[in-house]
């Protein structure tokens, strides 16, 4: 048993586990009714990890470290010293919750669902206006709470 | 011989990954570590059983055993539970499908923070040590693969954007099993992993870390925690902060497609409307124009409801159905989109019907819309939906008649039943379906 284990790499219960999955899973796939549901389940399943993992993670990934490599290098130009509030989470946690929205509702904010409309009797031309306004209270809130904290800071020093 | 060379270029390979993320000095995230991934598995943990009960609920709400609704024949073991629907409590569809959606909905962000937590471990190098590791990676595959299909599925559902190339129904039911399997085997594997990270550095003192005590986790065997980390820019606290805030954001922006008196609220979410306020003023699932259905159809004249029982049947006018015992009852209307209302119908009892036909005891039932095309032009309800007081066919809503979109001149409406099945413009109501089948 134990050469067993040594050359599988896990235990028992490890094996167990990963072959019920594989046979829920496997039986599940094969219940779709369709011709060839490893291709037609298989590729959306594959295609959206492959689309997260290789493409919406890199992508927030690079604009995370492009914000923070401007942030580090605009200092010396302006010749400031560093604020005594790190301005940079105030920037990034609106952008993010302003892009998950996006993420979630993009059907109807960049109107990509031609459906909503004919279906719903209801229009589809609210969710962009509603989208950037929600963004703009996020970042303007944040900047009020960045405002508040400098000042606060600020106070601290003098006294 | 063979297996010590294998032994040994597997070793030497391990020692040299290709440059870029198969390095772990690529990963420099002073957050990402063991603890981060527990506390976020374990919501993930409470979360996700939660949206799958609720989602499985649904489709035993959908009484695919009766005959005629049965939108996935090839179905099998996985059908193992179905014993028909309930009516009581009325409210019953409108909570679990509206936790389904809206807890999905809500449990994106976590998700997503997960998936970053773990993201070193896609390019872990060699990327197969053990035939364990293999299998584990591909049963990491079905999962990630998994959610992400089911949250896609039913995200683009929810705002009628139908991008796939086959049925909501049939494949956000099935890529959910595919799921659950995966679910499954990665919690059993797991858990134990889980528990023994979260009780060796606790939440509470975690919470009380700010920014400038924030310290990166120790390297781990699992390659989470980054060998070379960069200063932290953010406290693990203000981290879980976002991703709640995240959740939370979501939620306040779609709950109100619940919560009639909040439905102003659901900035986000679709049919977050606010319309003249009218009777007939709440959300619709499909329009009469939609459906094809046209007020001459529906017109006084034109239009007859027939009921069926075999070879019986009767017809009637929209003035001899209001010309019957009324009833009136405040019902909600669930939709599988996680949108709900509750309105005021009056109409009169499926039951009612049934005896005109000469049916004294239904059984199952049949009903038929006039509409065109669409998966659900027709639902069967259960003999106990039927015989329920407050099944009806509503003929009016908030004391006015049912708007065309509302499905004028009658629809379906019955306690607990998802929005779907009550049928709008009714056109036939079979009472032999049990005897039938």
């Amino acid at each position: 048993v134990s050469r067993l284990r040594r050359w599988y790499g896990a235990g028992p219960l490890h094996a167990l586990a990963t072959v019920v999955a594989a046979l829920v899973s496997g039986y599940a796939l094969t219940r779709f009714g369709t011709d060839a549901p490893w291709v037609d389940l298989g590729l959306w399943f594959v295609g959206s990890v492959v689309l997260h993992d290789l493409v919406l993670a890199p992508l927030y990934a690079l604009a995370d470290r492009s914000l923070l490599a401007v942030l580090r290098h605009r200092r010396p130009a302006t010749g400031a010293a560093a604020p005594a509030v790190p301005v940079v989470n105030h920037l990034r946690v609106p952008a993010l919750l302003s892009g998950l929205l996006l993420l979630l509702w993009a059907p109807l904010v960049l109107r990509l669902t031609e459906g909503y409309e004919p279906i719903t009797g209801e229009p589809v031309e609210v969710y962009l206006p509603r989208w950037l306004g929600i963004s703009a209270v996020l970042f303007a809130g944040s900047a009020v709470v960045y405002a508040l904290r400098l000042r606060r800071a600020a106070r601290r020093r003098r006294s | 011989m063979v297996r010590r060379t294998v032994r040994g270029l597997t070793a030497w390979a391990g020692d040299h990954p290709p440059p870029g993320p198969f390095r772990r000095t690529w990963w420099r995230s002073p957050l990402r570590g063991p603890w981060l991934t527990a506390v976020l598995g374990s919501v993930l943990l409470v979360g996700i059983p939660v949206v799958i009960v609720t989602g499985l609920v649904s489709y035993l709400a959908y009484e695919p055993e009766l005959p005629g609704n049965d939108k996935t024949p090839g179905k099998g073991l996985l059908g193992f539970y179905l014993a028909g629907w309930t009516t009581e409590p009325r409210w019953l569809y409108r909570l679990t499908q509206g936790v389904h959606v809206l807890l999905g909905l809500a449990l994106v962000p976590v998700v997503l923070a997960k998936l970053w937590s773990v993201l070193p471990r896609l390019f872990v190098w060699p990327p197969v040590r053990s035939p364990a590791q293999l299998v584990e990676r591909l049963t990491l595959l079905l999962l990630v693969g998994g959610i992400l299909f089911e949250i896609v599925t039913g995200v683009t559902n929810i705002q009628n954007w139908y991008v796939w190339g086959f049925s909501f129904y049939t494949a956000h039911l099935y890529g959910g099993w595919v799921m659950i399997g995966a679910f499954a085997a990665h919690v059993a594997v797991k858990l134990p992993v889980m528990l023994r990270t979260l009780r060796a550095r606790p939440l509470r003192a975690e919470l009380r870390t700010d920014l400038a005590h924030t310290e990166p986790e120790p390297p781990d065997e699992d390659g989470l925690a980054p060998v070379a980390p960069g200063p932290p820019t953010i406290s693990r606290r203000g981290a879980l902060a976002v991703v709640g805030g995240g959740s939370l954001l979501v939620l306040a922006t779609s709950v109100g497609q619940s919560i009639d008196p909040l439905r102003w609220t659901a900035l986000m979410a679709p049919r977050g409307r606010t319309g003249d306020g009218g009777p007939n003023d709440f959300p619709v699932n499909k329009t009469a124009e939609y459906r094809g259905i046209t007020a001459d159809q529906v017109a006084a004249g034109v239009w007859r409801l027939e009921l069926v029982d075999g070879d019986q049947r009767v017809e009637l006018s929209r003035d001899e159905l209001l010309a019957m015992e009324q009833h009136t009852y405040e019902l909600p209307i669930s939709c599988v989109e996680g949108w709900s209302t509750s309105q005021t119908w009056t109409g009169v009892r499926l039951r009612d019907l049934a005896r005109l036909v000469g049916v004294p005891d239904p059984g199952p039932a049949r009903v038929t819309s006039l509409q065109q095309g669409g998966a659900f032009g027709a639902a069967s309800f259960s003999a106990d939906q039927v015989l329920n007081p407050a099944s009806l066919l509503a003929l009016r809503v908030n004391g006015a008649d049912l708007s065309l979109d509302h499905g004028f001149p009658a629809r379906v409406i019955v306690p607990a039943a998802p929005g779907v099945y009550c049928t709008k413009w009714v056109g036939q109501v079979d009472f032999r379906l049990g005897a039938s089948a």
